[in-house]
């Protein structure tokens, strides 16, 4: 319960320590042969949802750091998610520009919209917060079909894109080299989320989490802090949706409602709230579960995602990442 | 200019509406300090309930009353069971609770009465008064509204369980200190805000049909009424609330069209927690550090 405000799990999980007897370079090799085994292994279908988590994991993860490691609740991130998109699809089919160029464009925009959006954020705490982006994510659609616009986005028709072919002549199809794709640039922001906790910026983003007062105490500007989080976490969130622009190969104001925002945060919480590794866990459940529901019924996997959440918020408020932890340390004593 | 007058009236038609959702937000936050994103999924359960025992062959008025007895029961069991053993937890642990609820709640609602949409009767008469203005539901539902916010006001100011609940909220540790019960204290505060929600449920349903994401958008803009009005103040909220009616109709109809109306509700929050976060009538909050 008090394990999410408290700091010392989530500065712990900023170091991964690899279990003791286990030489690091073992555990790289084996992580590269589990992320390369469904390029062999896979059929289309599963590679596109191991592609699709990865995306969600970036995006879970750029959600994590505003809201897990910031303490400022965005219920909201799938507007970012949804900007990043239409920047990528955009930039393609009506720009004809290269897939390449989307991915940073995207993340600066979205960034630069997050630091705009955080500015009047800072005024609002908590539940307010919570709320604000709420109705940010359940306007989103509405904005999208707006009329004045339509020419660019495409109004309810939304925009086709085409996935890329791999470069240099590599003996990969689409499907493959964007799950290539995928899980590399998933990798890179991962490390880099990774070296931004532990970085003296990290340390401030929690510390304000923690105890802002104290914080501003000891010299950190509140305001300036707070806000590039969001940026961050924003930029982060459009790369992931720039790429499931890719992925999907369509974007459309309907695959953008409020409801993705919600599974964002459902994804957070059970991958482990302040955890850079959780988000992982975070991406693959969003995807799987609700395939493993909807054959209950219709209504199952809303229902099972409340249900879990809620079991997770009482039964596990470390998330996945939190159990793992909990069970590592109690393997090396 | 008829044309204005009448999107006025209509707005204060369903401003009433709002009003009423936001007056049930505002009691659990005065109670709990808790914002319940789930308020809108538990009015539209309510509503199927009401529907339910309606198709029953109940008389409408009685169905009313059970549906309020049963939805009072119903929060109060919320309280009970989901929020009593996280009161200490952290806002962002209590943010997924209410998603949570969200989530169950509005596809419980599915599951069981299916996802039709479905008309709901009026107890009102239906059809139009004051030469076209107004129609006979708008009229008894602004009424039952402005009924509604009489009964909590008395409650709230001129009878002890009201004034232990006030002093529950404003000073925990004092209340209990001289014997207010505050966790059952909030537990009614769950109650008496599931019970107005579904009194609104009930009165919106049939202006929008049922179905069970009926209340998602009316939430937002009860959000939106209940800040502009001030979120400690359930005056505040009605007033705001009908404001917020009134703006959204003027809005969609002269300004953004109809296609951008939800937008208007973000628009207003964001104006009121830029321009002035306590509210028209709010207090303005001041803590020690």
């Amino acid at each position: 319960m008090s394990e999410l405000s408290e700091a010392p799990p989530s500065l712990r999980s900023a170091t991964v320590r690899p279990a003791p007897g286990i030489p690091p370079a073992l555990l790289w090799a084996l992580g590269a042969v589990a992320l390369l085994l469904p390029l062999f292994m896979a059929e289309s279908f599963t590679l596109f949802q191991l592609t699709t988590a990865a995306i969600y994991a970036i995006a879970i993860l750029g959600l994590n750091i505003i809201t897990g490691y910031n303490g400022q609740i965005s219920l909201g991130h799938g507007a970012f998610y949804a900007v990043g998109a239409y920047v990528g699809a955009i930039m393609l089919d009506k720009l004809n520009l290269p897939y390449w160029s989307t991915l940073p464009a995207a993340a600066v925009i979205c960034g630069i919209l997050g630091w705009g959006i955080g500015r009047p954020a800072l005024r609002l705490g908590g539940l307010y917060l919570a709320l604000t982006t709420f109705s940010l994510a359940v306007a989103v659609p509405q904005i999208l079909k707006y009329r004045g616009i339509e020419e660019w986005t495409g109004g309810v028709q939304g925009v086709l894109v085409t996935k890329p072919d791999a470069p240099f002549g590599l003996p990969l199809n689409p499907d493959q080299y964007l799950y290539v794709l995928t899980v590399l640039l998933a990798l890179g922001v991962f490390i880099l989320a990774r070296n931004l906790m532990a970085s003296r910026l990290g340390r401030a983003i929690v510390a304000i989490r923690d105890h802002a007062l104290a914080a501003e105490a000891m010299g950190m500007n509140i305001a300036n802090i707070k806000t590039a989080t969001f940026a961050i976490s924003a930029a982060i969130t459009g790369l992931a949706g720039a790429l499931s622009a890719l992925a999907v190969e369509f974007v459309s104001p309907d695959s953008f409602q409020a409801s993705l925002s919600i599974t964002l945060f459902v994804g957070m919480v059970v991958g482990g709230v302040a955890s850079i590794f959780g988000a992982v866990f975070g991406g693959l459940f969003v995807v799987f579960m609700p395939n493993i529901a909807e054959g209950l019924s219709k209504s199952a996997p809303g229902v099972i995602y409340g249900i879990i959440l809620i079991a997770f918020l009482f039964l596990l408020p470390g998330g996945v990442a939190g159990l793992l932890r909990r069970l590592g340390a109690r393997l090396r004593r | 200019m008829n044309g204005f007058l009448h999107q006025i009236i209509a707005g204060i038609a369903t401003g009433g509406i709002y009003a009423s959702v936001a007056l049930a937000l505002v009691m659990i936050y005065q109670a709990t300090h808790h914002v319940n994103f789930a308020q809108g999924e538990m009015a539209t359960f309510s509503t199927y309930i009401a529907l339910t025992l309606v198709n029953a062959g109940w008389p409408f008025w009685l169905a009313f009353v059970a549906t309020v007895g049963i939805s009072f029961c119903l929060g109060v069991l919320i309280e009970r069971v989901l929020m009593r053993p996280m009161d200490k937890a952290p806002v962002l642990t209590h943010v997924g609770l209410f998603i949570g609820l969200v989530l169950v709640v509005s596809n419980l609602t599915g599951w069981v009465f299916d996802y039709t949409v479905k008309p709901f009767p009026t107890p009102f008469f239906d059809g139009p008064l004051l030469g076209g203005l107004v129609s006979g539901h708008e009229l008894g539902s602004t009424a039952v509204t402005l009924v509604v916010l009489g009964l909590v006001y008395l409650f709230f100011r001129h009878t002890s369980l009201g004034l232990a609940m006030r002093a529950a909220a404003f000073n925990p540790v004092s209340a209990r200190l001289v014997g207010v019960r505050v966790g059952w204290m909030l537990a009614l505060g769950w109650g008496l805000a599931a019970a107005i929600g579904a009194i609104a449920g009930i009165m919106v349903a049939p202006v929008v049909f049922l179905e069970p994401n009926m209340m998602l958008g009316i939430l937002l803009y009860a959000f939106a009424g209940a800040l502009l009005g001030g979120i400690d103040n359930p005056l505040g909220a009605v007033v705001g609330g009908f404001a917020v009616g009134v703006i959204e109709n003027l809005g969609g109809t002269y300004i953004v069209g109809t296609e951008l109306k939800l937008t208007l509700a973000l628009v207003i929050i964001i104006g009121v927690l830029l321009v002035k976060p306590s509210g028209l009538f709010g207090r303005v909050v001041l803590s020690r550090v």
